[in-house]
């Protein structure tokens, strides 16, 4: 018989769930402003800390403060408040089309619009995004057609992607942004070896990954990590820390290491935290990563700290799992919000711009919707052909296919 | 032509596919400084430099995944998975990446990228080192799966494997890297230096993929084969007496259904051979094709001759292996019926 007294297993559970009142006391929130700008050549080992601190500008008061600030001009700001209100449009009249049955499904990106949007700006052309399903600000940021994207949200007879794609799984080689895969973290790899052959060629341009809090426990992700580690590839790898992956909130995938970005210490790749609900913060962050890959100093990991407002998908009912009050408790506030102040404090913007704003805006993207619509949805025909779903299998169509193309009768 | 071993040929393979094109790039485990567990890279990275062949780490998947995304962007990666045996942590990659990358984003993104990976036993490689994987990559829309039987073969497919455009799964008969094998473990292996088919062509030349080889003429009966397994159906003809048709697939996706079905109708009877186990390998999907295109032409019942539905054993192997033993008698219950 054992003295010692019977084990238990932990299992990891969120601060609150429906019913309970949303408490962020444990949430440390450093002040804007007070996290060091290292050089681009910073040893990774004299910024640990950084992967536990948080990268903000904007302070409480709309300022922008600190040795990350000022790397936007007013101008290059209000277009970024302008891409942030076109995506959160965007996916309100996606989701309503999806509700309507145009379609079959659709993620939004609410709360999270910054993340995508400011990242895409520190980018440059050529450069290789291999995002997940909530980083459609990389298109919109990036000038990609409206039209386009609701085209293959709609499976209708202009998809790009033939009807082969669940919907929001865009594809664009010449906007930078991979194929999306459906199988979580498995592109974190890839963009790995897409920076890696870059680099084998003599190219300038780089990689960047993308991952969600929860797929960082996929093997994919070590992989990712030993691979830029060891080759010094030149790859920004993201973590989307938006809280939750589906009903799981991030401490299950977390572990006991503390934060998403320290994982980068063991592979000796300079880890940050970024506030990614500022705007300001997510670009400077972007835009130093990327200058370092671009200069030879290898990969960089940035755990990017935001909230999933809305559902996981158009299929998802986040009151089942957490606490309805938690999304407005969420203590670094809506992206769009803090932008618009900043730049009302900033004497360039005002209520009534950006109500101007938020009105073209819809207009716009309801002026695609109708294009879009006119060649045809899920739900009310004008699809590819069946023809296509037998192409691009393999370059040539080998002789098997041939023949059950044809036994379909096409 | 020069004698080679079959190893010799996938390393010359190499050679001539990275002088030809600077995109190759060949990477996996050992693979570098040293050339490969099985030497199939011996002196590459010398000659082309280490960011064209270089050691990875042991991470199946990474390896994979680095290749995806290489060749995403525009080069040929060869990667070797050490033993097919391995391969599982990288099916994701293969079979939800690579496999899908080209019709997923319509053609915007394609991956032509090589996996080669030794396979199936009859080195004493117990059930981590002999595993015959092949039914697996088969059943994955988007992929090709090639397993060459001869050095002759095994270089031309190898660099027409490289050329492809879309990714090519390469499985190497490890038991046949240096010489033929009828099955006979007791009798010692003929290297392939005195063997025919260790001729193998200088230089540049591709052997089409999807282009089965008939390696036996014969009137009686068809025995399908392919990699280790075209020799002990070879033996097993010529030591039944049997008139048996011998044909080497080469590429079983996409397969050579034509040269099947033409040399069934022939010889009204089909027997298939491969080491792999029984229960859903190829041997399942060849005996359907042929089914569905010479029911009318079959004058027996078709057979399959395979290893057991266990793990590969150690001790065992020569009781696993499908020996000519057990294919002569399949061939005599064949001609019977």
């Amino acid at each position: 018989m054992s003295k010692t007294a019977p084990l238990h297993l932990r299992v990891p559970e969120p601060g609150c769930r429906p019913g309970d009142e949303p408490d962020f006391s444990d949430f440390v929130i450093p002040k804007a402003g007070e996290v060091d700008r290292p050089s681009l050549d910073v040893d990774p080992n004299a910024i640990r800390e950084m992967a536990f601190s948080i990268i903000r500008v904007l302070n409480a008061d709309g300022d922008a403060v600190g040795p990350w600030a000022g790397t936007l001009s007013h101008d290059e700001l209000i277009k970024g408040l302008r891409h942030m209100l076109t995506l959160r449009i965007f996916d309100e009249r996606m989701m309503n089309a999806q509700r309507q049955g145009k379609t079959s499904f659709y993620i939004q990106h609410l709360g999270e619009e910054a993340v995508s949007c400011a990242f895409r700006k520190a980018l440059e052309k050529g450069d290789m995004n291999f995002p997940t399903y909530r980083q459609a600000g990389l298109l919109i940021a990036g000038g990609y057609p409206m039209v386009e994207m609701m085209n293959q949200i709609y499976s209708n007879s202009k998809d790009p992607l033939h009807g082969r794609q669940l919907p929001i799984m865009y594809s664009s080689k010449e906007h930078g942004f991979f194929s999306i895969s459906g199988n979580l973290g498995t592109q974190f790899m890839q963009s790995v070896g897409w920076a890696m052959a870059s680099a084998i060629s003599g190219d300038t341009r780089i990689a960047t990954g993308w991952i969600g809090d929860g797929s960082t426990a996929e093997s994919d992700f070590h992989a990712a990590l030993v691979f830029a580690s060891t080759y010094n590839a030149p790859v920004v790898l993201n973590i989307v820390n938006n809280q939750w992956a589906i009903s799981t909130f991030q401490g299950i995938a977390r572990g006991g290491v503390g934060t998403f970005a320290a994982r980068g210490h063991g592979f000796g790749i300079p880890a940050v935290r970024v506030d990614g609900n500022d705007y300001l913060a997510v670009h400077a962050v972007a835009k130093w990563a990327s200058e370092r890959a671009r200069a030879g100093h290898g990969p960089t990991l940035i755990e990017h700290v935001t909230y999933r407002k809305g559902g996981h998908s158009s299929s998802d009912d986040p009151s089942a799992y957490r606490a309805k009050e938690e999304s407005d408790a969420w203590p670094l506030g809506d992206p769009i919000e803090r932008l618009k102040q900043h730049l009302i404090h900033e004497g360039v913007w005002s209520d009534a711009q950006h109500e101007a704003a938020e009105a073209e805006i819809r207009a716009e993207v309801i002026a695609a919707q109708k294009e879009a619509e006119a060649n045809g949805t899920l739900g009310a025909g004008k699809l590819p052909s069946p023809r296509d779903m037998f192409e691009g299998v393999y370059e040539t169509m080998p002789p098997h296919l041939v023949k059950q193309r044809q036994e379909a009768g096409y | 032509m020069s004698r080679m071993t079959m190893i010799e040929a996938i390393r010359d393979a190499h050679d001539v596919a990275m002088a030809r094109d600077e995109r190759v790039v060949v990477f996996g485990e050992d693979v570098g400084y040293f050339g490969g567990v099985f030497r199939c890279t011996a002196g590459l990275q010398k000659k082309y430099g280490k960011t064209r062949c270089f050691d990875a780490p042991i991470s199946e998947l990474g390896i994979v995944g680095a290749a995806v995304g290489m060749a995403s962007y525009g080069l040929h990666p060869v990667v070797e998975i050490q033993f097919a045996d391995y391969v599982y942590p990288a099916i994701d990659q293969i079979a939800s990446e690579a496999a899908r990358l080209r019709y997923r984003s319509a053609g915007d993104f394609t991956c032509p990228l090589v996996i080669r990976m030794p396979t199936g036993g009859g080195i004493f490689g117990g059930q981590t080192h002999s595993q015959s994987p092949e039914a697996f990559f088969t059943h994955v829309c988007g992929l090709k799966t090639v397993m060459p039987s001869n050095p002759q073969d095994a270089k031309g497919l190898l660099l027409a494997a490289i050329e492809d455009p879309d990714p090519v799964i390469f499985l190497e008969p490890k038991r046949l890297y240096n010489g033929p094998f009828d099955g006979h473990h007791d009798q010692p292996i003929v290297p392939w230096k005195k063997h025919d088919l260790g001729e193998v062509d200088d230089d540049y030349y591709v052997t089409p993929l999807g282009k089965a080889a008939i390696r036996r003429d014969g009137e009686a009966v068809t025995v399908l084969a392919y990699g280790t397994m075209v020799y002990v159906a070879e033996a097993a003809a010529e030591e039944s007496g049997i008139d048996a048709e011998v044909i080497d697939l080469r590429t079983l996706l996409p397969l050579d259904i034509d040269t099947i079905t033409e040399s069934v109708k022939k010889t009204g009877r089909c027997l298939i051979v491969h080491e792999a186990t029984k229960t859903g390998g190829f041997g399942a999907e060849l005996m359907s094709q042929v089914q569905e295109a010479c029911f009318y032409h079959l004058e027996s019942p078709i057979i399959r001759v395979t290893g057991w539905d266990t793990p590969y054993p150690h001790a065992q192997e020569w009781d696993y292996f499908p020996g000519p033993a057990r294919v002569i008698a399949a061939l005599h219950q064949l001609m019977e019926e």
